[in-house]
């Protein structure tokens, strides 16, 4: 395991723990810069040397990666190997984490996210998130739905917030479980659902790209089921960056996928190169199951 | 496998005779703390119990011009201006003839309140044509005969050792079979406000302080009390000075709230010239010793909202108060009202402090306002338990009953609206 621990990114891996934990400085070793390429055409996001620190500890090394336009991008890794703090530096939720400092170029659309005048109100509006645990708020349904919209005055009547929930609702494949329901508590939904309203809450508010840390590692295979379809779905309109644990939802859903490994991104590349013919060794080892 | 049966079963009569004896333990307390609160609540109500019935004694006054020394012609200021103490003594002289010693006869005045004569005068006032007759009146007994009626043991008491003399019991005896005694509710006690005159001592105008001054702490420390959690927990950056400023509130906590008192003195009154005696400087120096209870409880409701949900509001682009005002505040509510309701229970209750600023001076007029004199409930109770009268002593337990039911009220008040902030997830 990693020399750093954060509490807020819960290991879920269940592997990881009774597979033989091999030496990490010959893990290591073996990385000499990522493999593949980290650049496409139309870049949403791009970044560029990004380096993260907790406090003394760094957490992410030099990490090159674009986002392409209307792509879902799968991170995947072992426990505690940045993927999920690399994720969450895309719009600056580390900024709520005191100790956490971000080094490197980050842009989307061509603008850095990090530069002093950039408002972060107006970067997560853009760059919504899905959280690991569905969070809905202790309020209705439909107030779930409605709150971005809200705060952000996207809405002029009473009919187009309506509206809104209603297409975002749809869009996340809820609609019809809930349309009957809409003034109960978002939290007596059962955790798919709850999945599925954190993700209509997050694009009622129309981000550009949104980004998922281990979204259906709370759920039933079922759930998972109708998140993946959704993620599928989702995927023709919106930039999509998952975090995932399951290489095989990885496989399923994205149409590129990067490897971290111990804070480093060891490979990227087409989803199905990487899991036919993975380039690197410690990618190779991940994939076939020799270390978690 | 089996031998970590065998040592498990050796071990389970051991671990839950344990547990039993935690358990038995723990009712044990829960049954000591129940009966010293009943012998608390079983001491003061039945001390207090007498406290709300009174003796009212029926006199015939001579209301002629001559005994009230009015005019001809009275005009409503001679009416007003008029010898009514003198009608009510020839009232008590009509009913006992026999008496003609001196002290005997001002011992037979007092058997009444010297608020007969108000009484009278009211009721002349509100009706002139009474002038000339001679009217019946239910008029407020003194507190020894009070008392001497309601307490079976002073009864019993040799003669010397009373304040009631016997030859004052066979008046009272005669004036009972005449029917001129009767028992009524204590009005009186909850109209007006303190009295040297124990029949006339009320509670109105402590309640009516402490309830001002409560106002004004509430007013002060609540809002002060959240924004500065919300601050620390939300907003403060965690440095050497912000530690500090915590370690200040958790000692501020513990300062013995005599203290603040003498701070309300030199600062608020000697400095400020703020009014003495007055629920607002009392208000204020209670909300300095109420804020850190406050802080305290605050940060802790809102530190066991999950972060969750706030990072669910900042993830949709939520400003960091738009996070903390539509979803952390709402849900660390309950837990807020908590400690403001301790805080000002402990408020309700505090008397060092306000006997610094003067609010343990001798009012009669119940306050108004925040910037009247006034006293409130605790510092009454030490007032009247100060006092030599007899009839003081249930009055103190009464007023020890009113402050518990204010508290209760307040309580009850708060745990209502906890369940209507109560939100589960």
């Amino acid at each position: 395991m990693n020399s750093f621990t954060d509490a807020a990114l819960p290991a879920t891996d269940s592997t990881a723990t009774t597979k033989e934990a091999p030496d990490l400085d010959a893990q290591l070793a073996k990385f000499t810069g990522t493999v593949g390429n980290v650049r496409v055409d139309n870049a949403k996001m791009s970044m560029t040397g990004v380096d993260v620190h907790y406090g003394d500890a760094q957490a992410i090394h030099n990490v090159d990666l674009d986002l392409g336009k209307n792509e879902v991008m799968a991170m995947i890794g072992p426990s505690g190997c940045g993927k999920s703090t690399f994720l969450r530096c895309l719009n600056r939720m580390n900024d709520t984490i005191e100790s956490c400092k971000v080094a490197g170029s980050l842009t989307l659309d061509g603008e850095d996210i990090y530069e002093r005048n950039q408002d972060v109100v107006l970067l997560r509006a853009r760059v919504g998130i899905v959280f690991q645990k569905p969070n809905p708020f202790p309020k209705s349904i439909y107030d779930n739905v409605a709150y971005g919209p809200r705060i952000h005055g996207l809405a002029a009547s009473k009919s187009e917030l309506d509206d809104i929930v209603e297409q975002s609702l749809k869009r996340a494949s809820l609609w019809s479980e809930v349309a009957d329901r809409l003034d109960n508590p978002g939290t007596g939904l059962s955790g798919g659902q709850q999945q599925r309203l954190c993700i209509a809450r997050t694009i009622a508010v129309s981000p550009e790209v949104i980004l998922m840390d281990e979204p259906c590692s709370a759920l039933d295979p079922i759930a998972t089921a109708k998140i993946e379809e959704l993620i599928d779905e989702l995927g023709k309109n919106y930039t999509i960056a998952i975090v995932t644990h399951s290489m095989q939802q990885a496989a399923r859903v994205s149409d590129r996928t990067a490897y971290f490994h111990l804070g480093r991104l060891v490979e990227v590349g087409v989803t199905n190169d990487i899991f036919t013919n993975p380039t690197h060794q410690l990618t190779e080892n991940y994939i076939t199951g020799r270390f978690g | 496998m089996s031998e970590t049966t065998e040592i498990v079963r050796a071990s389970l009569a051991k671990r839950y005779a344990r547990e039993r004896r935690f358990r038995l333990l723990g009712l044990a307390s829960v049954m000591a703390s129940a009966a010293f609160l009943v012998l608390l609540l079983g001491n003061i109500l039945t001390k207090a119990w007498p406290a709300f019935t009174t003796t009212y004694v029926k006199i015939d006054v001579p209301l002629t011009p001559e005994v009230l020394r009015l005019p001809d012609a009275p005009d409503s200021e001679a009416i007003a201006s008029a010898r009514y103490g003198r009608a009510v003594k020839q009232a008590m002289r009509d009913l006992f003839p026999d008496v003609s010693s001196r002290s005997e006869k001002r011992a037979l005045y007092q058997t009444v309140s010297a608020q007969a004569e108000f009484t009278v005068k009211d009721a002349v006032i509100a009706n002139p044509e009474l002038i000339g007759t001679t009217h019946s009146l239910w008029v407020l007994a003194d507190d020894d005969l009070d008392t001497y009626r309601k307490s079976k043991s002073l009864q019993a008491v040799p003669e010397e050792d009373r304040r009631f003399k016997d030859f004052q019991v066979t008046w009272l005896e005669e004036l009972s079979a005449q029917n001129r005694i009767k028992t009524s509710f204590n009005w009186v006690f909850f109209e007006r406000g303190d009295s040297r005159e124990p029949e006339l001592a009320g509670i109105r105008g402590a309640l009516a302080g402490s309830f001002y001054t409560l106002i004004v702490t509430l007013a002060l420390s609540f809002p002060i009390g959240v924004a500065a959690a919300i601050y620390l927990e939300s907003f403060a950056p965690r440095n050497r000075l912000t530690d500090l400023i915590e370690v200040n509130i958790n000692n501020l906590a513990a300062v013995p709230s005599i203290v603040f008192g003498l701070l309300g003195v030199a600062v608020f009154i000697n400095f400020l010239h703020l009014p003495r005696s007055a629920p607002l400087v009392g208000g204020v120096v209670l909300s300095l010793m109420t804020l850190p209870t406050i802080i305290i409880a605050s940060r802790a409701a809102i530190k066991s909202v999950p972060p969750s949900i706030a990072d669910a509001a900042l993830g949709l682009g939520a400003s960091r108060m738009q996070a903390v005002m539509h979803h952390v505040l709402p849900l660390a509510m309950p837990g807020i009202l908590t400690g403001t309701i301790i805080g000002m229970a402990q408020a309700l209750g505090e008397t060092a402090p306000l006997l610094m600023i003067g609010m343990v001076a001798f009012i009669v007029d119940v306050p108004t306002g925040i910037t009247d004199p006034a006293t409130v409930l605790p510092v009454q109770v030490y007032l009247w338990s100060d006092s030599p009268e007899r009839a003081f002593t249930e009055r103190t337990s009464a007023a020890i009953v009113v402050l518990l039911v204010f508290l209760i009220l307040m309580n009850a008040f708060a745990v209502y609206l906890r369940k209507r902030f109560e939100r589960s997830w």
